[in-house]
């Protein structure tokens, strides 16, 4: 595959890992934080970890739009989807993410209307072929899928659709970076930043991390060298003692974003004043609701939306997992009480998640494989 | 699902008394801390525990072919009907009867769409039935097929469904010799469920099955895994993806028939349905308490099926195959099985993927493509398309 | 947030200039290419598909230079190798 394979090469892997390894200063430890959850699943996907030095530790960001999502409002989209004459369309990620009540696919198996679809545009051919239903959107995401789900509507205003709305569960990346980065239980050195919410929001956004909290930050693609190449930068950074912003991901991520799909995003979205994660609490201004002037494509506003807040079980520790303060073995519950099979939150079911990762992936004995250093 | 806080608090309670009976682990070398490595020793304990359903309704997830439908088989039908025939969990039965061994199967198609590239649910009824009889050394010679027809479905397609299984059974030498036919209400049965058994001979001295897995054995597979999965996911539509795919449906017992002559040092065979390659490797590495160890690069994968799973985020080694089988066998005699394979179209993309290891007990690694390593353990229900 | 795929764009959509039919690995699919209105992806050319929209464009030079940067990161590492085994040979 074009523009993939070759970023999978591990011959070019073992000399940027001993490069790594070489900018290394002895007796001291390193702790990059990877933000986004598609980072993580590469990571351990491909072993990523066996080519980094024992110094340098990854630590796992809150980047998984699944994760940060409160039980309460996995509860109000099965209430949404629980109403007569109503089908809900979903990604993947979602079916099995626990609600306090079960999960998409358990509210499936009591006869609730849940579909996968591939696209949000999917969600509009079925309310077309379904006219006499209402269709509703279960919207997650970063500013990867924000544009995307900002087009659908539009798309379906164009369309004069009378019977689609979506769910808006749409989070930025800045409030979240920020909250780590205020966060007194971590001290990282740097940051692998999100490849392809940075495709959307460019790589502005983050001089804050290197002007005001003097962390250097390396936009990575999602290719095992990508994020490997990104890690030797930010190593050099520090090595020369710079702090920026650094853009790895060139050949796809543009320095400035993509105006049309902030746009998009503006014209259909604002910001809500503030908004609950999972995990890190309330954080201002921090995700996405649908305008009053797109009123009739808004699930919270066209149906009744329980909104009750759920806490998570006492067992749960998807929070400090996610703030990076919890390794995802450290958990109490981790690969006991909480499995894939019978998970008791979201790091553990969704495909980014980093327990899921962990568990799925990088559950053995870890082997690191640098030997050679070449400075 | 019953109210969550109930069932975590019994899960966290079963759990701890648990985790009063054990003693800390040890740590082993290399890499991974004493605590991570006693939360991982944690971990192994707690999967090797007898399984229990929690869900209180089936979901999706049972059906799949991975660690949901293991718990269901274990915890609800392995507990009710256990005996020393059952217990094995291989693709057939070994019976024995008025002296001679005979193998016994049975298999439900629900398939859809009923007709897709490569074939239909005829197709799959026939050649299903016939390999799980196959992969546990039988010559496959009798098979029943019931049919539950869904009031309005037109017969036309019914007689198309049943030349192909009249067409793939002689293909594989076998005969329908008894069925059944009932019909449901409109809305139920997707149109044509099929449910068949099947009966085969057994007339040689080898014992086939995945326990039999040691230390030193060669694993192959006999060509491109995930061809089946990834035509049924685009057949049906919802994805609007096209790709020139066409499901591996075939019969393979004259492949077996071939690499048994050729080797007497198979120790297991088994057909890649449901959960795909990834399942089979798991099971094979619970039932013989070894390790099982794959080289990625080595898997043999159509472009088609890796640009459609990259497409849909999801991992060929568990998508489903209907042709397709993974052979376990003496690493001396590896060589042998492969040539044997490769000189039979059905095989001859065949490949050797990996081998058996003392360990890690009951775990299957991967030797990633990028060189690093990582473990492949089951999926809970079937692959889902993700987007982050 | 994050599986975004290269594919290459195959054709337009006749009708509809916001469709587009890409290829990836031989599968293909219709995308919508709209978030690129200011420069439109033409037959060829390559582009990020994450949920059925083209997110970016892939900027081959950009790609190339990065291959470039690996391989001589790799060649520099393969020589050194070279040079530290040939060294050890007395």
């Amino acid at each position: 595959m074009r523009f993939v394979d070759e970023f999978r090469s591990a011959d070019k892997a073992r000399a940027l890992a001993a490069k790594i390894a070489g900018l290394c200063e002895p007796g001291r430890q390193y702790k990059l934080m990877e933000v986004c959850g598609g980072h993580t699943h590469t990571i351990y996907k491909h072993g990523l970890e066996d080519y980094l030095p024992e110094s340098v530790t990854l630590i796992h960001g809150p980047g998984c739009p699944v994760c940060v999502i409160p039980m309460g409002r996995v509860d109000d989209a099965i209430a949404l989807a629980s109403q007569p004459d109503t089908i809900m369309t979903s990604f993947g990620d979602m079916m099995r993410v626990p609600g306090s009540q079960g999960s998409f696919f358990d509210a499936k198996a009591q006869g609730t209307d849940i579909r996968m679809v591939y696209s949000p545009l999917d969600s509009l051919k079925i309310a077309r072929q379904n006219p006499d239903k209402r269709v509703v959107f279960m919207a997650i995401g970063f500013e990867t899928t924000t544009p995307s789900t900002a087009m659908t509507v539009l798309r379906a205003a164009a369309m004069k659709l009378d019977n689609f709305s979506v769910f808006c569960n749409h989070v930025t990346i800045i409030p979240a970076m920020k909250a780590i980065l205020d966060s007194p239980d971590l001290r990282l050195d740097g940051f692998i930043g999100p490849g392809h919410v940075s495709t959307v929001i460019g790589c502005r956004p983050y001089e804050f991390v290197a002007r005001d909290y003097g962390k250097p930050v390396v936009v990575a693609g999602f290719e095992p060298l990508d994020i490997l190449q990104s890690i030797y930068m930010l190593m050099l950074q520090l090595s020369e003692g710079r702090c920026e912003v650094e853009n790895q991901y060139t050949r796809v991520v543009p320095w400035d974003g993509n105006l049309a799909a902030l746009n998009a995003i503006n014209q259909v979205m604002e910001l809500r004043p503030y908004f609950e994660w999972r995990g890190l609490g309330f954080i201002s201004h921090s995700a996405m609701r649908v305008r009053p002037e797109f009123a009739a494509f808004d699930a919270e506003l066209l149906f009744e939306v329980p909104g009750v807040r759920v806490a998570d079980p006492k067992a749960c520790q998807c929070g400090e997992v996610l703030k990076g303060v919890l390794k995802p073995w450290e958990c109490k519950v981790f690969g006991t009480a909480c499995t894939p099979e019978t998970p008791i939150g979201t790091c553990m079911v969704s495909p980014e998640g980093a327990c899921a990762a962990y568990y799925n992936f990088g559950r053995m004995n870890r082997r690191r494989k640098v030997e050679v250093t070449i400075s | 699902m019953s109210d969550q806080g109930t069932w975590v608090d019994q899960a966290l309670r079963e759990h701890e008394e648990h985790a009063q009976e054990e003693h800390a682990g040890s740590a082993r070398p290399g890499g991974t801390s004493d605590r991570e490595q006693q939360v991982l020793d944690r971990i192994d304990r707690a999967r090797r525990r007898r399984p229990k359903v929690r869900e209180e309704r089936i979901t999706m997830s049972h059906g799949a072919g991975g660690k949901a439908t293991r718990t269901l088989v274990e915890a609800v039908f392995l507990d009710a009907f256990s005996n020393a025939l059952l217990d094995p969990l291989e693709d057939a039965a070994q019976l024995h009867l008025n002296g001679g061994r005979v193998a016994l199967t049975t298999d439900s198609y629900v398939v859809s769409p009923l007709f897709f590239p490569g074939g239909d649910i005829g197709d799959l009824a026939v050649n299903g039935t016939v390999n799980d009889l196959a992969v546990s050394g039988a010559t496959p010679l009798y098979l029943s097929a019931g049919f539950i027809l869904e009031e309005g479905f037109p017969v036309t397609q019914l007689q198309e469904i049943v030349a192909s299984m009249q067409a793939a059974a002689q293909v594989a030498g076998v005969q329908v010799v008894t069925g059944d036919t009932k019909v449901v209400q409109r809305g139920k049965a997707d149109g044509c469920y099929i449910n068949t058994a099947g009966v085969g001979v057994v007339e040689h001295d080898m014992s086939l099955g995945v326990a039999n897995a040691r230390p030193g054995d060669a694993v192959i597979v006999s060509g491109p895994i995930g061809d089946h999965g990834v035509t049924i996911m685009l057949a049906r539509g919802e994805l609007d993806i096209e790709a020139d795919i066409t499901s591996d449906t075939a019969a393979l017992n004259g492949l077996i028939a071939d690499l048994l002559a050729a080797t007497s040092g198979v120790r297991a065979l088994r057909d890649a349905t449901r959960g795909g390659v990834a399942t089979i490797l798991n099971e094979v590495a619970t039932a013989a308490d070894v390790g099982v160890l794959v080289n990625e690069d080595a898997i043999p994968v159509r472009t088609v099926v890796r640009g459609a799973s990259e497409l849909l985020g999801i991992d060929p080694m568990y998508v489903a195959c209907e042709g397709r089988m993974v052979v376990v066998v003496d690493g001396g005699e590896a060589d042998k099985a492969l040539a044997a394979l490769r000189s039979h179209p059905l095989g001859a993309d065949a490949a050797i993927i990996g081998q058996i290891t003392a360990d890690p007990k009951g775990m299957v690694l991967l030797n990633t493509a990028f060189g690093g390593s990582r473990i492949v353990d089951l999926l809970v229900g079937d692959p889902l398309p993700r987007i982050c | 947030m994050c599986l975004g795929i290269p594919g290459e764009v195959i054709e337009f959509l006749p009708d509809q200039p916001d469709l587009a039919r890409v290829d990836v690995s031989g599968v293909r699919r219709v995308i919508n290419v709209g978030l690129l209105d200011d420069d439109p992806p033409k037959p060829g050319e390559w582009v990020l598909i994450h949920v059925g929209f083209a997110l970016s464009k892939i900027d081959e030079a950009e790609a190339a230079a990065a291959l470039q940067f690996l391989e001589g990161i790799g060649q520099a590492y393969a020589d050194e190798l070279e040079a530290l085994q040939g060294s050890q040979i007395e």
